[in-house]
C-alpha cells in the first residue's frame, strides 16, 4: 500500500511514500565455496534494496531494510512479515502505478583484512505498486 | 655508542654530508612519487583513509585503514562503502549509500548513512543540502587493513608524538653510513 505524503527532507513538492511489507528465506552461500563465512570473513551487511525506473529518474535504488549478520550467526534467514526500516520515499511521484519495482536481497562481505566486494543474491521479486493512493490503512 | 656516533659526525666532511642528505631527498621524493602514482591509478585524490569515527561499526573501526578507487565510469549504487566530502569541509565521512535516484545522462544524486547511525547523513550535509553528487566522492571503499591506520590517529592527537618521531627518523637518516 502506498500514501502520498509530504516529503520534509526533500524537495518541496509532495514525493510518493511506499510502504512494503516482505518475507525473507535465504541460505548464504560462497558460490562453489558453500559455507560463506570463512577464516577472512569478519560479518556481512545485508540489504534489501528496491529498484525502479520512473518518469523523472531512469534509476531509482532505495534501500528498505538492512542486517548486520556476524561470524558465528546462521547464515539462513526466515523472516516473515518484515517492515522496511527505512522511509521508502520517491524522488517525485513515480511508485504510484509502477509496475516494476523489484526487491533484491544483497550483502557486503567484510573480512578481517582484504578486498570488500559486494555480492547480489541470485533471486529477486517484483512489487507491483498500485495505481491509486490509499488514505485509510495505517502502517 | 653515542660518543661514537659524535665521533663519526667531527670527522664526516662536507661532501660526505652532502651525500647523505641527497640519499634523503632521494627517499623522499621516492615515497611522494609511489603516493601520486597511486592517486593516478586509483583515480582518486586520497586513496589510502584512516577510518576517523565509529560510525560504521562493526565494520569499521577508527584507526582502520581504507584503500579507495573512484574510477569515473564506477557507476554509484546503494550498498557501496563511499568515502566523501561535505562541501567546505576537509574531513572525508566514511558511509554507506543508501538511496540512489539517477537520471538518464547519468546525474546522480545519493544518500549516505554510517551503519552504526540511527539516521541518515543528512543533518551532516551542507545547509540546506539534501542529496549528494559525485563530484562529492573522495572514493569508493575496495579493501581494507584494520589498525594500521592507528599511527597517524595518534600523531595527529599527541603532535609531541609526532615530531619525537621525525626527529628520530632524521637522525638516524643523516647519520646512517653506508659501508
Amino acid at each position: 500500500l502506498r500514501k502520498n505524503v509530504e516529503d520534509f527532507t526533500g524537495p518541496r513538492e509532495r514525493s510518493d511514500l511506499g510502504f512494503v511489507t516482505f518475507d525473507i528465506t535465504a541460505d548464504i552461500l560462497n558460490g562453489e565455496r558453500g559455507f560463506i563465512f570463512d577464516w577472512n570473513v569478519k560479518q556481512l551487511f545485508l540489504y534489501l534494496s528496491a529498484e525502479y525506473s520512473t518518469k523523472n529518474n531512469a534509476l531509482n535504488q532505495v534501500v528498505l531494510w538492512d542486517k548486520i549478520m556476524l561470524r558465528g550467526e546462521n547464515p539462513r534467514l526466515f523472516l516473515k512479515d518484515m517492515k522496511s526500516k527505512y522511509f521508502f520515499f520517491d524522488d517525485g511521484n513515480g511508485l504510484k502505478g509502477n509496475r516494476n519495482v523489484t526487491l533484491t536481497l544483497s550483502w557486503n562481505v567484510v573480512p578481517n583484512a582484504g578486498i570488500l566486494p559486494l555480492v547480489t543474491g541470485s533471486g529477486h521479486v517484483s512489487v507491483p505498486f498500485p495505481d491509486t493512493y490509499e488514505t485509510t490503512k495505517s502502517y | 655508542a653515542v660518543m661514537d656516533l659524535f665521533g663519526d659526525l667531527r670527522r664526516m666532511n662536507k661532501r660526505q654530508l652532502y651525500y647523505q642528505v641527497l640519499n634523503f631527498a632521494m627517499i623522499v621524493s621516492s615515497a611522494l612519487m609511489i603516493w601520486k602514482g597511486l592517486i593516478v591509478i586509483t583515480g582518486s585524490e586520497s586513496p589510502i583513509v584512516v577510518v576517523l569515527s565509529g560510525s560504521m561499526e562493526p565494520a569499521f573501526h577508527r584507526g582502520d585503514l581504507l584503500f579507495l578507487t573512484n574510477f569515473h565510469d564506477d557507476p554509484i549504487r546503494a550498498g557501496e562503502i563511499v568515502v566523501f566530502k561535505v562541501e567546505g569541509r576537509d574531513i572525508p565521512i566514511v558511509h554507506r549509500v543508501i538511496k540512489i535516484h539517477e537520471k538518464e545522462n547519468g546525474n546522480i544524486k545519493f544518500l549516505t548513512k554510517g551503519d552504526n547511525n540511527e539516521v541518515d547523513d543528512r543533518g551532516l550535509y551542507k545547509e540546506g543540502q539534501n542529496w549528494l553528487e559525485k563530484k562529492d566522492v573522495v572514493g569508493r571503499a575496495r579493501g581494507f587493513l584494520p589498525y594500521v591506520g592507528m599511527v597517524t590517529i595518534i600523531m595527529n592527537d599527541y603532535p609531541k608524538f609526532k615530531y619525537a618521531l621525525l626527529a628520530v627518523m632524521g637522525a638516524y637518516v643523516l647519520l646512517k653510513r653506508e659501508s
